[in-house]
């Protein structure tokens, strides 16, 4: 049924818009600003920050903008004298309770309130200073996230974040009044708390009350040590999204500006993580395949299926809290940065000639929950740390602009050899289903010798931003070795943001869905969409980023994972086979149950 | 440990596991214990399936529903303006002398804790304190040091 018609004037200029239409996007309709602060496109209405007011003519107060639906025949002032001296005297009161040390902050002219208190003047701090001195220390526990609250502004974006896209909620008001902050359970650091390091709530704060830990001036130090021979990694998603930091619009594919920029940064060799995602494939796609002997010829029933993905470190660390009976369905593989650090500080070491002690492994990811995972005890194959700095999106944009390189004007490089090469498939890693697609891709040709029958090898079911994705494919003239699969219907399913996630692991534990294997990305649309990945972000900005790691796929070559020749190379002068002995003790991990409430 | 769990599973049989059960049950392991312990919260959460952060925020909202140890007896003394002016300072002097504690604090027998409230609607017969759910009005520093006296003198029973 279509929604009825209201009819209303914003500034005395009419509009026609469908009714529970808010005030705030009927003026956008208009493309009259009206500035917000709690309110983002990715999260239910809050209307507590009151920066949105606006005049409704005849209310006898100002409505937020927000919070507020149309009626027929409203007339709405969003600039009058009242409104403006509202705004002012709001952005002043969350002035006098916030750290304004900008220039000390992280977030400095990225910053959300700066810009409302630049934009309305705000020269003169009218009103006293109420900034709680036992809030200036910030919680650095974690290895990924450093939580400020002399920042916080109450706005409750990271809350909603974290229980809306993620069903974690490691964050919530705590206390009331004068006592009223954004705190964990029982105020315990945010290592000592179920949080899975996504970063969702840095990408959504809009100061810098939440942000990533820096390690910028570490990796300064290792490239400028010169004992150090020091290999930076980039991930699919950093190439369509760190031309946004640097005068491109959203999506743009710099990859090869991207490679020039390291380069020139100082890096002593660069090289692709997209690499390790193909390698990724070969040893996933072989895990699934081995599941399937098991299950349905040696009727083994130890044997876990569905089998879930295991790239996206906050998925792991979300399952080892809230399903720790359920992680003998992960696959075992490590993610594509933690193979690359394992594979660089041995079989590269070794073929460069350099001792693994003096090899330090950078990381650019558009991901927070990565630094943890590269810190994790476990992700030490190498006899070191295998990954020893991970890098934001944000932070290496950072680091081009520190050296004064002007990234719009540069020239295009190629990646490094032995570890550089890389598939269209090992490219869409960095979009939701893009590891089941690349999976099929490989899986496929392998079982029947054919490629996916999909035309141009784009298996549309498993792409686009439906939160949970399901595809059927029959596979049909098999090999002879793969024969105990054929006409078996392969039922995959795709889910991005955690609460998705949720949904479908709750539905296959209580025995309501069935597939074969399923890919998890923690972050909304994926890694494109990843918590270390420019700010803002929006739906719209998500979708073009998608564009352009679907473009970089189709202009590629190559185009599927065991076509990666520098791939098979590291298979025959180093692995063996895909899940060999060697393979397993470098390529391969395992999970620890952890608790569920408290850490 | 193991009578906390009996605790908050009888409580979750007899309130449900809805999200409107989560206050009585917590109000429920107050009346038993006097305050929430992370346990508890955490315990709660996962019966009814809500993050532990999120119950600690329902928790640390409501002034008597405490999250950090109290005495098996709480004292809570009117602070708001009535009973201010009928001489709520000098109860609370008197308290803190006969306990050996200041406001806030929990004597080292576990057996009182002196904290201070607001309004509790009996501003024509201030100064009030209520200890534990009885109010007592009309107080007199000598008044206030007897109740507690009876109190100190019941748990020795």
């Amino acid at each position: 049924m279509a929604k009825a018609l209201i009819n209303l004037k914003i500034n005395d200029i009419p509009i026609t818009v469908e009714e529970g239409t808010t005030i705030l996007d009927a003026a956008k309709k208009l493309n009259i600003k009206i500035p917000t602060l709690c309110d983002h496109p990715d999260l239910s209405v809050a209307g507590n920050c009151r920066v949105c007011v606006v005049e409704v003519k005849g209310a006898r107060y100002l409505q937020a903008a927000c919070a507020t639906p149309v009626a027929e025949g409203m007339e709405i002032y969003t600039n009058s004298q009242t409104v403006r001296q509202s705004r002012k005297h709001v952005i002043e009161l969350l002035l006098s309770e916030h750290n304004a040390d900008c220039t000390s902050c992280s977030r400095n002219s990225k910053c959300e309130l700066q810009d409302l208190a630049a934009e309305y003047h705000i020269f003169d701090r009218v009103l006293l200073d109420i900034l709680d001195p036992e809030n200036l220390i910030a919680d650095i526990s974690s290895p990924a996230i450093k939580k400020d609250i002399s920042k916080c502004i109450h706005c409750q974006r990271c809350v909603r974040t974290c229980e809306e896209l993620q069903y974690v909620s490691a964050l919530a008001v705590i206390g009331k009044g004068a006592e009223q902050h954004i705190g964990t359970f029982f105020d315990y650091p945010l290592n000592e708390v179920v949080c899975t390091n996504c970063g969702q709530c840095v990408l959504h704060c809009p100061t810098g009350a939440l942000t990533e830990r820096n390690y910028v001036e570490e990796v300064w130090d290792a490239i400028n040590d010169p004992t150090k021979h020091v290999v930076v990694q980039t991930a699919p998603a950093v190439r369509v999204a760190i031309g946004e930091e640097l005068g491109f619009a959203y999506g743009t594919r710099v990859t090869g500006k991207m490679v020039t920029a390291l380069k020139r940064l100082g890096f002593d060799s660069v090289l692709d993580t997209d690499f390790t995602a193909d390698l990724t494939i070969l040893e996933e796609g072989t895990e699934l395949l081995t599941r399937l002997k098991r299950a349905l010829v040696d009727k083994d029933p130890e044997v876990k299926i569905p089998m879930f993905t295991s790239c996206s470190p906050g998925w792991i660390k979300f399952m080892e809290h809230l399903y720790p009976e359920m992680l003998g369905h992960l696959s075992t593989c490590k993610s594509p940065q933690q193979m690359f650090g394992a594979v660089a500080k041995t079989y590269y070491a070794q073929k460069k000639g350099i001792n693994s002690k003096d090899m330090i492994v950078v990381s650019v990811m558009p991901c927070t929950a990565k630094k943890y995972e590269a810190q994790r005890p476990e992700m030490r194959s190498s006899g070191y740390q295998d990954v020893d700095y991970v890098l934001t999106t944000r932070e290496l944009a950072t680091m081009i602009k520190q050296a004064g390189i002007d990234f719009m004007s540069l020239p295009e490089s190629d990646y490094d050899p032995l570890m550089g090469e890389s598939s269209g498939a090992g490219v869409i890693f960095g979009a939701t289903g893009g590891v089941m697609e690349a999976a099929l891709r490989t899986a496929y040709e392998i079982v029947t010798g054919r490629e996916v029958p999909f035309k141009n090898l784009e298996i549309t079911p498993v792409r686009g931003f439906d939160g949970i994705k399901e595809a059927t494919i029959k596979i049909e003239g098999t090999k002879p070795e793969w024969s105990f699969l054929e006409g078996v219907e392969l039922k995959v399913a795709v889910a991005h943001e955690l609460a998705n996630a949720n949904k479908l692991v709750r539905a296959i534990k209580e025995g309501k869905l069935h597939y074969h294997f399923i890919e998890i990305m923690t972050c909304p649309g994926g890694c494109l969409g990843g918590g270390g990945q420019p700010y803002p972000v929006s739906w719209e900005i998500r979708q073009m980023r998608a564009q352009g790691i679907y473009s970089e796929d189709e202009n590629l070559p190559l185009r599927k994972s065991h076509d990666n020749p520098e791939v098979m190379q590291l298979y025959e002068e180093y692995l063996g086979q895909p899940n060999s002995h060697k393979a397993h003790e470098l390529l391969h991990t395992h999970y620890f149950p952890r608790k569920k409430y408290l850490n | 440990m193991q009578e906390q769990n009996e605790l908050i599973k009888i409580l979750v049989e007899k309130h449900g596991r809805t999200r409107n059960a989560l206050m009585p049950i917590l109000q429920d392991i107050v009346a038993e214990k006097q305050f929430l312990e992370p346990s508890d919260i955490a315990l709660v959460a996962e019966e009814l399936d809500l993050s532990a952060a999120d119950v600690y925020g329902t928790a640390t909202f409501y002034t008597f529903l405490d999250t950090v140890p109290r005495g098996k007896n709480v004292i809570r003394v009117c602070k708001t303006i009535s009973c201010y002016m009928s001489g709520k300072d000098e109860i609370i002097n008197a308290l803190e002398k006969v306990l050996n504690i200041k406001v806030g604090d929990t004597t080292v027998d576990k057996q009182f804790t002196l904290l201070t409230a607001n309004c509790m609607g009996w501003c024509h017969k201030g100064p009030v304190m209520l200890i534990n759910d009885d109010v007592y009005h009309s107080l007199t520093p000598e008044a206030a040091i007897e109740i507690v006296q009876q109190y100190k003198e019941k748990s020795k029973n």
